[in-house]
């Protein structure tokens, strides 16, 4: 008894055979994953797999269907206030940026800190331009979005999202939007990050940066994970069939 | 040889007035033939405007009307309550238009606490307190009239039709059926409706949903009229904006931890207004000469007053001077409206995708 409730606590994400359907489309099929307090883990899968609708269900921007999701011992209801303390312990950095278009830099990182966490503008400016630092661009703070690089772009959504303080963040395909010279100023930044302790489940196909930082690697096909194991067993003792034309398909480039 | 690009010189163009002449009006012989045609044209028209406006024309019809022109029946003795309205607003354009750089500053703020003070004041200013009132006795709305009256309407209208516009908008797209229902039904009812309709059934219908006690004049029930008619369409207008914006920047809203109703107030309502500014300020631009309609229901607005003007003994058959100098007023303030609209994308459009 004892030991099960340590574990519940050690575990900061459970997902229990989640399911969703878009109309009649069954897109998650049972998925079961628990991620451990500052684990760092990679999904990779085919595209369409689900594997993005997945991690959007964490987070709530997607409502699932059947099955259990727990953050951090808090089960994601249709309750709104567990919906949002779950959306406060969570960031998130999409493929798109979507930084937002009108506010400057600055302004974008200290927005929610601001009129969700209620700091004030002098805090909240401070702990941006901390975060600005950390990612490398503080000399961009008063720009627009618009006028950044899109590495920049995906660096201050990271900035943005590591604002609120989250224990957990999730990546969904940070890397897949940028052009190649920008995609390693991104991982770095990710790296970094990955080292400092923070959870993080990133659905990436760049697996140097699985080798370098991920504890686990997921493998995401047809709407559940087909497999999982240490990044080192992975690539190298695959066992499923699915996973192994997957491998082949993006380790041969 | 050095053939650094920096060492290249442009090619040359042909500059000066000729060299312009040359390229835009006679490059080809059909382009000079149409230059001609044009500047013949041209002289044709412009002589015959100028030659009515310096001779013929007889413009004191207009002089000597200019005082009703502007107020109409507004009483002459109480004339100077509608110069200390014009001069809250231009007080107040001029120290906006000083303090326009100051982005942030504390005077902003005081700013846009006196311009929203100034709408109510200047309505006390214009209608005052009681008949008996020494200082500020009461003028009837309902002598309101002449440039006076068109302004009113105007301007209450766009600043009262615009946030009922904006939560039309928000309404039509709610997920609450009951919310959604009675929105796009309002929308479009008043859409299939003549402007006309709308402001006959204002005077006539209006005073069976107020209380009894209340009693709303024509002004008030004409100006309620072209609210309700134009939030429908500054309705639809937001809600183009409103479409406009991805789905991506709801997403990373709500990402970040914010609510419903910050994800719409910080996030979603200042981009989606931002691309309708255009839309939206053409459309108060024909609310403002729509305003010339409410001579159908008997008030004198500008366009009233012209007619009451021309249709006077002494100024029978001036009505080409009086009417040229109406539209002339019309055409500067929806001009200005129109400058301010550019400016306005302008200065929001800094941080454009």
């Amino acid at each position: 008894m004892q030991k099960e409730k340590l574990e519940t606590a050690e575990d900061i994400i459970i997902c229990q055979n989640v399911h969703k359907w878009f109309g009649n489309f069954h897109v998650l099929q049972g998925v079961n994953i628990t991620v451990k307090r500052g684990e760092v883990v990679v999904v990779c899968g085919p595209s369409g797999s689900g594997k993005s609708t997945f991690i959007r269900t964490i987070n709530r921007l997607e409502e699932h269907q059947r099955g259990n999701i727990i953050v951090d011992g808090i089960e994601l209801t249709n309750d709104l206030r567990n919906i949002h303390a779950i959306q406060r312990e969570i960031g998130m950095v999409f493929q798109q940026f979507n930084l937002f278009p009108h506010l400057k830099v600055i302004d974008n990182i200290t927005l929610a800190p601001i009129w969700v966490r209620r700091w004030s503008k002098e805090k909240a400016v401070q702990v941006a331009m901390e975060l600005l630092e950390r990612v490398g661009i503080p000399e961009q703070a008063n720009k627009y979005p618009g006028q950044l690089s899109g590495g920049q772009q995906q660096r201050l959504a990271i900035a943005r999202a590591l604002a609120m303080q989250p224990k957990i963040m999730l990546f969904d395909e940070p890397t897949s939007a940028l052009d190649p010279e920008m995609i390693k100023e991104v991982l770095d930044v990710m790296v970094e990050l990955a080292r400092s302790g923070i959870t993080m489940i990133v659905i990436t196909h760049e697996m140097g940066f699985a080798k370098e930082v991920a504890n686990r690697i997921f493998f995401f096909a047809d709407g559940y994970f087909v497999e999982h194991n240490t990044t080192e067993e992975f690539f190298i003792n695959p066992r499923e069939e699915r996973t192994k034309s997957f491998l082949s398909q993006i380790l041969t480039h | 040889m050095d053939l650094r690009p920096e060492v290249l010189k442009p090619p040359r163009v042909e500059v000066g007035l000729l060299g312009w002449l040359k390229k835009n009006l006679f490059s080809t012989w059909y382009n000079a033939l149409l230059t001609i045609f044009s500047l013949a044209f041209i002289y044709i028209v412009l002589r015959v405007i100028i030659t009515w406006v310096v001779h013929d024309a007889r413009w004191e019809v207009v002089v000597i009307n200019l005082k009703v022109f502007m107020i109409g029946r507004y009483p002459r003795e109480e004339a100077w309550r509608v110069l200390a309205g014009l001069g809250i607003v231009v007080f107040l354009a001029a120290l906006t238009w000083i303090f326009r750089g100051a982005k942030g500053s504390p005077v902003k703020r005081w700013l846009m606490i006196g311009w929203l003070l100034s709408f109510p004041l200047i309505g006390i200013l214009l209608r005052g307190f009681s008949r008996e009132n020494r200082f500020l006795p009461l003028v009837s709305e309902n002598v309101w009239s002449g440039l006076l009256l068109t302004l009113v309407l105007a301007i209450v209208g766009i600043i009262a039709s615009f946030p009922l516009g904006v939560l039309l908008a928000l309404g039509r797209r709610s997920k609450l059926p009951a919310i959604k229902v009675i929105c796009t039904a309002y929308i479009e009812t008043i859409r299939g409706v003549p402007l006309i309709s709308v402001l006959f059934m204002s005077q006539l219908m209006l005073p069976l949903f107020l209380p009894p006690g209340l009693r709303l004049g024509t002004v008030m029930r004409a100006l309620t009229g072209m609210t309700l008619f134009s939030a429908a369409y500054a309705a639809e207008n937001v809600r183009g904006g409103l479409a406009a914006v991805p789905i991506g920047q709801y997403e990373a809203a709500r990402a970040v931890g914010l609510n419903k109703v910050l994800v719409m107030a910080l996030i979603v309502l200042p981009q989606a207004l931002r691309t309708v500014i255009p839309a939206i300020v053409g459309q108060f631009i024909s609310l403002f000469k729509d305003t010339t309609l409410v001579v159908i229901v008997g008030l004198l607005d500008l366009l009233g007053i012209a007619k009451a003007v021309t249709g006077q003994r002494e100024f029978i058959g001036l009505h080409q001077e009086v009417y040229c100098f109406i539209a002339v007023l019309f055409f500067i303030c929806c001009y200005a409206m129109s400058y301010a609209s550019r400016r306005l994308e302008k200065v929001l459009g800094v941080g454009e995708r």
